[in-house]
């Protein structure tokens, strides 16, 4: 009998009848991360699919350095690279179904974009003109979740909700390897396990929760393991392979539609960029670590893929370059325009009905309005853009 | 035929009238928590819910505050909702993160387009004889919390009506009941119409004329007390339960205070950064010049909730709320 068949028969009962669970099995991840690319799995792997994965990291690389020049010119208040990780954020956005929901950390503007945010939206929070400047249900996209796993628990409530009302509805949750030391990961992994929740666990493993490194992280053998004691299945598979990203998240989200519960998937890569441009990364890390790393870039392992096995050529290269310059002239163009704020917006969206507290606070900062255009009026000042 | 005798109903009683009438209503409305389901909830709050509308309706959880309601943001999120027990007041601590970082703010964060219709209910304070960690008043907490609405009644009616409205509500209701009124009884037929009650409107229980003790949850008997005893004295007490703690009705209490041109504020949550602060600030900024007397507070010790053989002195009780009416003729005297 398996742990899976086991479950559900458990109770305590008195020694000397109690016999511990002996065959975990099928729920231990491999020794090794899954791999397609450069093997002969490769070789099954939809060559549409590949090349969509291909326009897309091309572009996820472009986001990323387009993001990070904006918050050097001040246009950001900070922004935390992908690069090195668009693999994951391409494919967990690319497996999921129309109908199916996201739940992104502040790192994963790229998986939100990849889904297909508006690249201006994803990065309100970032910019500091609204914290989630889109509306969650229409692209069934969570707000970009800065306090550490807590969006987990989220994932898997509305997973099981969708299951209560019949709707074959996926959720996937990622998270990073810091993220899975917080007790929110573990109630929401363990939850999903005992609600059979269709819900995915994406944990991007980069190697640094800012600057502590895994090992001062965990004592497991992998993050990956940490599924087997909440009784689901744990993967793990090369974060830098979108292809093998890919299609081990498939699997799972499968699993998940078709009634078979949660999977914890570990990817495991590497964050080329310091945490964020206000992180020194070389007070933990050396350059040839990095180095290693960047030798094992997503995107040139799916170009020598694809243009090994002929499906990319220079032209096929080139239209992807192309396609993310447009998107990132277009980024910039509007990023550089200053956004239109309106101060009322304060009391709009703390309660359906403001409480008689928030209405005599919402007039006072009416009058200081008033008063403020009254001033810059008489010194001959025009208000500044937007504002008033 | 026989007349059903109108029998007394406790508070624990309408709670789950109002949870099962609730549920019935609105096939949306889930109840969740530990020990909610086959138990019934530890006060048996949720007593037969399992069995009427099924576990999928009535769910007991792993025991995980942070869990339980963080679940529950992501069935809100999916158009459910969840009707959360947090079982005791200290218990709910681990939930804090979820309820502060993203409960309160969901709506906030989201320009709108994503409020959290979800109810917390907290049985609080203290009273029962529990043991520590069963007792706290934690009310400040949660009025420190913008995007939060925090209620507590006192009556048994208003544990029908104020629940059916926490529920209703398109915003998240921290819904605070107090544990040593769940079997105070009120003449209450629940086979009746019942109201509900707005969220947000505090009420006169007792008209007076002398001062105004200001209260709420468990305290608003022990003020009732008060005010009957306050009568040997010659003193005739205003007692104005405030049902709501956010929104706060100023208008009520600024009414009643500008009558009777004297305060007290009555709570169990200690002094010291508690609601009682706020009550005599808001109190003082619109009544300074009706007051005779500078608005006392009758509080909890500022100390963590005591064992339960030492509780009755932390309480306020009826002899301390006396003792400061008295302080208040004496202000007024000189």
């Amino acid at each position: 009998m398996t742990v899976m068949e086991q479950r559900g028969a458990y109770r305590p009962t008195p020694p000397p009848a109690w016999q511990p669970r002996t065959d975990p099995a099928p729920l231990l991840p491999d020794a090794l991360p899954h791999r397609v690319l450069g093997t002969g799995t490769a070789a099954r792997v939809d060559p549409d699919l590949l090349r969509r994965l291909y326009t897309e990291l091309v572009r996820g690389r472009r986001y990323n350095t387009q993001a990070t020049a904006l918050t050097k010119q001040g246009r950001l208040a900070v922004y935390p690279s992908s690069t090195g990780q668009e693999a994951c954020e391409v494919a967990a956005a690319l497996v999921l179904e129309e109908r199916d929901w996201l739940f992104p950390s502040y790192r994963d503007t790229l998986a939100a974009v990849a889904r297909g945010l508006d690249p201006v939206q994803a990065l309100t929070l970032l910019r500091g003109d609204w914290h989630t400047g889109y509306d969650p249900r229409e692209l069934r996209i969570a707000p970009l979740c800065t306090p550490l796993a807590t969006q987990l628990p989220h994932a898997v409530g509305l997973a099981h909700a969708a299951r209560l009302k019949g709707d074959d509805v996926v959720a996937l949750a990622l998270v990073g390897d810091g993220g899975t030391s917080e007790g929110d990961f573990h109630e929401a992994l363990n939850f999903a396990a005992v609600w059979q929740a269709p819900v995915v666990f994406l944990v991007q493993n980069n190697g640094f929760a800012i600057s502590v490194p895994l090992d001062k992280q965990t004592a497991a053998p992998s993050l990956a393991h940490k599924a087997v004691g909440y009784g689901m299945p744990g993967r793990l598979v090369d974060g830098n392979d979108a292809a093998a990203v890919h299609e081990v998240l498939s699997d799972a989200v499968r699993h998940a539609r078709a009634g078979g519960g949660p999977t914890l998937v570990e990817a495991v890569t590497y964050r080329i960029e310091a945490h964020t441009n206000a992180d020194d990364a070389t007070r933990y890390r050396g350059d040839s670590e990095v180095e290693t790393w960047r030798a094992h870039d997503p995107i040139v392992l799916l170009e020598k893929e694809l243009t090994e096995r002929g499906l990319l050529d220079e032209e096929g290269i080139l239209a992807a370059r192309e396609a993310a310059e447009t998107m990132a002239a277009d980024l910039r163009a509007r990023m550089n325009q200053d956004p239109v704020l309106d101060p009322m917006d304060l009391f709009a969206h703390v309660y359906a009905e403001p409480t008689p507290q928030l209405r005599e606070q919402e007039a006072r900062l009416r009058a200081e309005l008033a008063a403020e255009a009254d001033t810059d009026t008489a010194a001959g000042f025009e208000p500044e853009g937007g504002g008033r | 035929m026989t007349t059903v005798a109108l029998k007394p109903a406790t508070m624990a009683q309408a709670l789950t009238r109002a949870l099962r009438d609730a549920m019935a209503a609105d096939p949306s409305v889930h109840v969740m928590g530990e020990d909610v389901g086959t138990l019934g909830g530890v006060f048996r709050v949720t007593d037969g819910l399992a069995k009427e509308f099924g576990e999928d309706r009535c769910t007991d959880t792993p025991l995980a505050e942070a869990g339980i309601l963080g679940t529950a943001v992501g069935m809100a999120m999916y158009g459910l909702r969840p009707v959360v027990e947090m079982q005791f007041d200290a218990f709910a601590y681990p939930a804090f993160e979820q309820l502060i970082s993203h409960v309160a703010r969901m709506r906030n964060r989201t320009r709108g387009a994503m409020p959290l219709p979800l109810t917390i209910r907290v049985p609080y304070g203290g009273g029962i004889g529990g043991v520590e960690h069963h007792s706290d008043s934690s009310e400040a907490y949660y009025m420190a919390t913008p995007g939060l609405h925090v209620v507590t009644p006192a009556t048994v009616a208003d544990a029908y009506g104020l629940l059916r409205a926490s529920i209703a509500s398109d915003d998240p209701v921290v819904f605070l009941e107090p544990k040593r009124l769940y079997w105070s009884k009120d003449s209450w037929n629940p086979d009746e119409p019942r109201s509900v009650e707005p969220i947000g409107r505090a009420v006169v229980r007792r008209p007076g004329r002398s001062a105004t003790l200001i209260t709420y949850g468990p305290s608003v008997p022990v003020c009732l007390e008060a005010a009957e005893a306050a009568r040997t004295e010659g003193w005739d007490l205003e007692v104005v339960d405030l049902r709501s703690l956010v929104p706060f009705d100023d208008e009520t209490v600024a009414a009643s205070v500008r009558r009777t041109g004297r305060a007290v504020v009555v709570h169990e949550s200690g002094g010291y950064g508690g609601p009682g602060g706020e009550i005599a600030a808001r109190v003082s900024e619109r009544c300074f010049h009706h007051l005779e007397a500078p608005v006392l507070r009758v509080a909890g010790f500022d100390i963590p909730y005591p064992p339960p053989m030492l509780e009755r002195h932390h309480l306020p009780g009826v002899d301390r709320i006396l003792d400061a009416v008295a302080r208040l003729q004496w202000e007024a005297d000189n």
